[in-house]
């Protein structure tokens, strides 16, 4: 299956990924089962574009930021970073590839050291590849916090010190002193109030126009996803189940869990009423996930083939991709 | 509006937490009042005084909180005037509630089942016989599927969002005059987020209960309430029949609040941005509370607080523009 058809102008390309984590048991400590976190997903990003990732908790996201980033082991699948394959490559090319992909995470709170200023924080990417004298590596923390919106003081100060806008600021800075080709962000705003998140994500805007960043940005809130990204893809239960340009997924989604996941949102206008689709059940469990089409138990467009038939990821118009027996615009 | 139609009115409640580092002024002088079968929305990022709230009507500030000042008003009963044993009755009765962390509020040690029976006998004076089925028709109503084996199941065992359709089903084994729902879809994803915005709509519908519903996101007011009151730093500072406040938001931090939002099919080159941030409660400045942050202030602003003001259509703002 190819999800792109020329590689150079690809940054990032992931293909068939897989992650399975092992559930051990039993007195020996036997792998009992697996839970199928990624099962086969494809992707790839473009250079200076920033593709959104959405779906409900579990399904995937994280561990596919994870493993991108060599983070975790895949169980299966490439990734190619600027045409090389980074689950292939060598120590030595590992390390510039560790430069070149940096993260920031939900919680920079959580990541960040408590108990050293965060300047030193931000400079450890730089001490462990060696770059520059101290003095250099001091001017590149002031120049990256004044970057992002802080100033060159707060170097010296605490995390506790900082509000939560703030402490994510310090995380975005922290991928940025290292100069990165592309960043994943793994619900960088979920945790911010919507007035500080709009300050985060205009940030992340400006750093990208200026810089030339490129991001794989990772949320379970579609109107975020759609303010921020060129492409977004909706991932279900470890899959990939649909991937199109932004204004192709937004004005004309076509399989229905993105249907039902738009309709879910609830929109701050009283006046706009819509008609739900209101999804019953739970997500499965990706231990055992259901046969056929994952989304099938849940799906009201579900036909007997569904239950036996895995649909295939498919280009059902140029640069949108599905994987439902019954897609429709 | 006749007297016996409001059921719960707080009048100047002051809620203070004496901790090490000083006097926090969580909730510092509230009015509102919630009519029976009202939703009312109340919205405002976080630390702003929404928890300590619901948490003030309840009693159940804990050892370091206290309402200083203020009355709350219960049909026609101050709450701050009763026993902690009346208090009791009247918790998970009368006024029920759901929060943002359902597993934390089910006792981890006994089967869902138990709980529900429990509360059904100790509010409504069920037997177990009776309480048994009384259960799973809750269980049912609230659309957990195979509500007989659930029953036998432990918090642990089920999932975020079936745990809050058992804490809607506790609710509902009251049948409570008022629910107070303190960010109650917060930790669900939008699809199960959907079906419990449902449940609450069905309850409201079936029981008239009056529901007090705290939230960040302005989509779920929007959706759900019929007025809605935006906290800011301890103090309301707007008050309107949700039609209004979306239609024509009147205090600059309702205006901020709404235009910083990204709002699904309607995407914007920049996001409107509030500067600065929160100030701390333990020194809240004088004057206006949002004046730091304000593009409107004036030098009035800093000096004096402005009072509540009465617009046309039931409206009320804390700004001295008006
Ligand atoms: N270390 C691990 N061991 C076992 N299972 C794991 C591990 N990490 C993740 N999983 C499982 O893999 C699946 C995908 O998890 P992941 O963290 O990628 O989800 P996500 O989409 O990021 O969800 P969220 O929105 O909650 O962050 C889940 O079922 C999760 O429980
Ligand atoms: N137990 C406590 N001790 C001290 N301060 C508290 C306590 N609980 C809440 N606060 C403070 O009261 C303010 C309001 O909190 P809260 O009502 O929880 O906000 P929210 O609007 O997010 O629900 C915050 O400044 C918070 O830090
Ligand atoms: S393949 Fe069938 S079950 Fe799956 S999404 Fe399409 S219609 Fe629904
Ligand atoms: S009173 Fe002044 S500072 Fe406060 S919101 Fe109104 S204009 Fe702004
Ligand atoms: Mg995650
Ligand atoms: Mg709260």
């Amino acid at each position: 299956m190819t999800v792109s058809n020329s590689t150079s102008e690809h940054l990032l390309e992931v293909r068939n990924l897989k992650k399975y984590f092992p559930i051990k048991g039993g007195l020996m400590r036997r792998t009992v089962a697996q839970v199928k976190a990624l099962d086969g997903v494809s992707f790839s990003i473009k250079k200076g574009e920033t593709l959104g990732l959405v779906g409900e908790s579990g399904c995937g996201k994280t561990t596919t930021g994870r493993t991108v980033l060599r983070l975790i082991p895949p169980s299966a699948g490439e990734v190619l970073f600027e045409g090389q394959d980074v689950l292939k490559a060598s120590a030595g090319r590992m390390r510039a590839l560790r430069r070149d992909m940096q993260i920031v995470f939900q919680d920079p709170y959580a990541s960040l050291n408590p108990r050293i200023p965060v300047g030193h924080s931000i400079a450890e990417g730089l001490k462990i590849h060696n770059i520059g004298t101290p003095r250099e590596r001091l001017d590149q923390v002031a120049q990256v916090l004044e970057r992002v919106g802080l100033n060159s003081g707060h170097m010296r100060r605490f995390p506790h010190e900082f509000s939560g806008g703030q402490r994510q600021r310090i995380g975005i800075a922290r991928a940025l002193v290292m100069q990165p080709k592309l960043i994943v962000c793994d619900e960088p705003v979920s945790a911010l109030d919507v007035s500080i998140q709009a300050q985060v994500l205009n940030l992340l805007n400006d750093l990208q126009k200026d810089l030339g960043l490129t991001y794989l940005f990772i949320a379970h809130n579609l109107s975020v996803v759609e303010h921020i990204s060129n492409r977004v893809g909706v991932m279900y239960l470890g899959r990939m189940v649909e991937l199109a340009s932004r204004d192709q997924l937004f004005s004309k989604p076509m399989h229905p869990y993105t249907k039902a996941l738009m309709s879910a949102i609830p929109l701050p206008d009283p006046t706009i009423k819509r008609d739900r689709i209101i999804l019953e059940g739970d997500v499965p469990s990706p231990v055992n996930p259901p046969s056929g089409c994952r989304f099938h138990p849940r799906c009201w467009l579900a036909q007997d083939i569904c239950k036996h038939d895995d649909p295939a990821f498919e280009e059902k118009e140029p640069g949108h991709f599905v994987a439902c027996h019954f897609a429709q615009g | 509006m006749a007297q016996s139609d409001v059921l719960l009115k707080l009048k100047g409640v002051k809620t203070y937490f004496f901790t090490d580092e000083g006097t926090v002024h969580a909730v510092d002088g509230l009015d509102f009042q919630v009519r029976r079968g009202e939703t009312l929305g109340i919205v405002g990022e976080s630390g702003c005084g929404k928890s300590v709230t619901s948490m003030s009507i309840l009693r159940l500030l804990g050892k370091t909180g206290k309402v200083i000042e203020g009355e709350i008003m219960f049909d026609g009963e101050n709450l701050l005037d009763l026993s902690e044993e009346e208090m009791r009755k009247i918790r998970g009765n009368r006024i029920s509630m759901i929060f943002q962390q359902p597993t934390t509020c089910l006792n981890p040690v006994f089967r869902i089942g138990e709980q529900i029976i429990e509360a059904l006998q100790i509010h409504q004076g069920l037997s177990g016989e009776e309480g048994n089925k009384r259960t799973i028709e809750l269980l049912t109503l609230v659309g957990l599927p195979d509500p007989v084996r659930r029953m036998r199941s432990f918090p642990h065992e089920i999932s975020g969002g079936q745990a809050q359709r058992v804490m809607i089903a506790m609710a509902l084994a009251c049948n409570p005059e008022l629910l107070i729902a303190d960010e109650p879809t917060t930790a669900l994803d939008v699809t199960i987020q959907a079906q419990i915005l449902d449940l609450m709509r069905e309850l409201r519908e079936k029981v008239n209960t009056a529901i007090i519903l705290i939230t960040h996101d302005l989509g779920v007011v929007a959706e759900m309430a019929e007025n809605v009151m935006v906290m800011y730093a301890g103090r309301a500072v707007e008050y309107a029949p949700v039609h209004a406040l979306f239609e024509a938001p009147k205090h600059p931090y309702t205006q901020g609040l709404i235009a910083s939002t990204p709002v699904l099919g309607n995407v914007r080159d920049e996001l409107e941005t509030i500067p600065g941030q929160v100030p701390s409660l333990l020194n809240p400045p004088a004057g206006c509370r949002f004046a730091s942050r304000c593009a409107h202030r004036m030098d009035q602003c800093t000096q004096e607080e402005p009072p509540l003001i009465k617009l046309e259509g039931d409206r009320l703002v804390r700004c001295w523009l008006y």
